[in-house]
């Protein structure tokens, strides 16, 4: 089962480290890192999504590691997620047009092309990156690349998951 | 003569010094060279061991006789690599450890240098937390912060690794203070309702134990022990770590449970209705087969650590807290709920222990003629000492003896390796107690395959006027690995003889600078001890010519149930 965790952690050389080989260390796979700094100075905020059955025994774990300050497990359904994703999709000159079609359903932003690809760069929940590929795998994906999955509490029914995926 | 500018290394030992350190165990070397040039002008003792193990280990065995903080020295690349077996053996024994490296100078970490090693990367997983320090004005606060980690909450080790240009660089010293931890903030004091939940269940329980582990003597948590356990009127099993934070005389005493525990202790676990887990962590050595341990108990779990409970046995009633602050308030509690009535009796229950303890008693059979059983020199030792000595230990056969026939009386009293094993434990482990300790007898119980591994220590307390003894127990080999292979490898030895004869302990000790004995007989023991005892100017080492062929029981075959307890060959 998949979770979704945000540490708050101190912005010090090797907390990242720590952090990954604690659950290296523990047996535990990452599905997905982010880290970047908050809007408090010295602060780094790390998302993790991870596969693991329970986490009690990971969170006391990551508690453990000096340089971590908090650490939340995000609820699946009060969570704000967003992943970025490049993907070259292979694509003549004469399929262009439909292919964009279908990207623009998706909000997925033509920044490359060639004569033989599309390159689209595309942001949104999980599930809306994953229908978008669906979608265009019939075409072949020549390549892909996704940042890690970003997270953040909702705070209210009024912040719609945006974007989740068309017709699914 | 101008003055020498006031650079890193006077504010390492400056810093060392306000942190209230009386001994540094360590080896120097190039990266750590300019540290050890103003600890000649500093009151800090520096003991300098043969190998950078020893100093840790060492360390590590000051800090168990004492509770402060431990600290080692070393240099960069093998120095700190060297220092990973004491790293790793006090986080898992939860030893005060502060452990200073020399590095390779900033400006060439990263380029493969002469003795460099990734020595904060290589501490990662073996220490409570690891420091490189980058400019020397941070000296002070990092220094601080860590004899703070190392010595509050779970205790543990922590590794500064300096480079040498950071103690070469100019500084000035400034008081520290805590303020850069903002994450760490350990719990000490347990939940008023989880403590008296846990009145509760043990006043209502037919059949409790109370399961104390290596916290309470870490907590300095005994005389509350005893109190509570006289309180509730519970038996009391000492886990390894554990042996003398509950005296062994006492009638409350059940001993050490587990795969070597007395029989007693470990079916009392196995039959209780409630186990009360004081700052022990469920190790599987204490276990064996979790499934099927303690199959009936409803458990509290109190630990310092939140991450030990529910780590292998979910508890009932969790309590998170140091051991001595939650004792007192579950006496408080107690008096409180209770007034001046006595404790519940529990007469069926302590008949049934009483038939254990007389049944299954530890037993051993030494032939007056026969070769020397280790049971019977360490039963004299302690009775000719009258158990007034702090006891180390090395790892195997010899270990379980002194666990088992040693009665312990007082905490702080036994050293040994308990979480990671580590053969070669006890001579090193024995010079830091008697370092910390000088007025008091430090004997280490010692097998041939230990000593071998660090003997060469034995030089260090020569020099440095550290009188500790040293039996060491020669069956020709590793008697506990020798003792599998006859179980479950169908008596196929391999690798494990080490010959009685080469090398000549009493020689070798008299090369090292100390007075060697023997005894081959039973009939010499007590005239070795009794000489080994009158001589305090040396180390001695005495070497105990023992039965080759003996095993330790009792034994529960690792992954078993502890309701299968093994008494002797004859179960098997």
């Amino acid at each position: 089962m998949q979770h979704t965790l945000a540490v708050i952690v101190e912005n010090k050389p090797g907390v990242l480290a720590r952090v990954s080989a604690m659950f290296s260390n523990r047996g535990f796979n990452i599905h997905s890192l982010a880290v970047g700094p908050t809007h408090v100075a010295g602060r780094s905020r790390i998302t993790l999504v991870v596969d693991a059955p329970e986490l009690e025994q990971l969170k006391k774990q990551l508690h453990k590691l000096i340089n971590v300050i908090k650490v939340h497990e995000l609820d699946p359904n009060q969570v704000l997620e967003r992943e970025v994703m490049l993907v070259r999709v292979s694509c003549d000159v004469a399929a262009r047009g439909e292919l964009r079609d279908t990207a623009s359903l998706f909000d997925a932003k033509v920044i490359d092309l060639a004569d033989n690809s599309l390159t689209f760069e595309l942001t949104g929940a999980p599930a809306h990156l994953s229908s978008f590929l669906d979608q265009v795998r019939r075409y072949g994906i020549v390549d892909l690349v996704k940042s890690g999955r970003i997270a953040m509490k909702k705070t209210s029914d009024l912040s719609q998951p945006a974007k989740t995926s068309v017709g699914s | 003569m101008t003055q020498k500018p006031y650079t890193g290394s006077n504010s390492l030992l400056e810093s060392l010094e306000y942190e209230g350190v009386e001994v540094i165990f360590g080896v120097p070397g190039g990266a750590i060279l300019p540290a050890y040039d103003p600890l000649l002008d500093s009151r800090i003792r520096h003991v300098l061991a043969r190998h950078e193990q020893g100093a840790g280990h060492m360390a590590e065995g000051y800090a168990m006789a004492t509770g402060k903080v431990g600290v080692a020295m070393t240099t960069s690349g093998p120095g700190a690599t060297n220092l990973i077996t004491p790293l790793q053996n006090a986080m898992m024994d939860s030893t005060p450890l502060v452990a200073i490296t020399g590095q390779v100078a900033t400006s060439a970490i990263g380029s493969d240098a002469f003795q460099e090693a990734y020595t904060t990367g290589l501490a990662m997983h073996c220490t409570k937390h690891a420091y490189l320090v980058t400019t020397a004005d941070d000296l002070p606060s990092i220094i601080h912060e860590a004899f703070h980690l190392a010595s509050t909450g779970r205790p543990g080790p922590v590794l500064i690794d300096i480079p040498k240009s950071v103690l070469n660089q100019g500084t000035t010293w400034k008081e520290p203070s805590l303020t850069g931890l903002p994450g760490y903030k350990p719990t000490t004091t347990g939940h008023p309702v989880q403590i008296a939940a846990a009145i509760d269940m043990i006043e209502g329980a037919e059949r409790p134990v109370l399961y104390v582990g290596g916290g309470v003597i870490k907590a300095n948590a005994s005389e509350e022990l005893l109190a509570f356990a006289e309180a509730v009127n519970a038996p009391v099993v000492t886990t390894l770590m554990a042996r003398g934070a509950f005296p062994d005389d006492h009638p409350l005493a059940l001993g050490m449970p587990g795969m070597h525990g007395t029989y007693p202790a470990t079916t009392a676990i196995q039959h209780s209705d409630v186990l009360v887990s004081l700052a022990a962590r469920f190790d599987d050595r204490v276990t064996g087969d979790v499934d099927s341990f303690a199959p009936h108990a409803r458990v509290i779990h109190v630990d310092v650590d939140p991450a030990e409970i529910g780590k292998v046995r979910q508890p009932e009633i969790p309590i998170v807290g140091d051991a001595r602050s939650v004792l007192t308030d579950l006496i408080a509690r107690l008096q409180a709920k209770r007034g001046d009535q006595p404790a519940p009796s529990r007469d069926e229950w302590f008949t049934q222990l009483k038939t254990w303890r007389a049944e299954k008693p530890l037993s051993y059979e030494q032939d007056p003629n026969g070769p020397i059983k280790v049971q019977y020199f360490i039963e004299r030792l302690h009775s000719i000492t009258g158990g007034e000595a702090i006891v180390a230990a090395g790892v195997g056969q010899h270990q379980m003896w002194a666990s088992q026939f040693w009665k312990f009386s007082r905490p702080r009293s036994w050293i040994n390796s308990g979480g990671l094993g580590t053969m070669g434990f006890a001579i090193p482990a024995a010079i830091g107690a008697k370092t910390a300790r000088p007025d008091e007898l430090v004997i280490a119980l010692d097998g041939d395959g230990c000593f071998q591994m660090t003997m060469q220590e034995l030089i260090t307390a020569s020099v440095e006027g550290i009188p500790v003894k040293v039996a060491v127990f020669n069956n020709g080999g590793y008697g506990m690995v020798k003792q599998w292979q006859n179980l479950f490898y169908g008596g196929r030895l391999s690798s494990v003889d080490l010959t009685h004869h080469t090398p000549d302990y009493p020689k070798l000790a008299e090369a090292m600078g100390c007075v060697g004995l023997r005894a081959e007989h039973p009939s010499e023991v007590d005239v070795v001890i009794d000489k080994a005892l009158s001589i305090d100017d040396r180390p001695v080492v005495i070497e105990v010519v023992v039965d080759p062929d003996e095993m330790c029981f009792p034994m529960v075959p690792a992954g078993g149930s502890n309701d299968n307890i093994v008494m002797g060959p004859e179960d098997l």
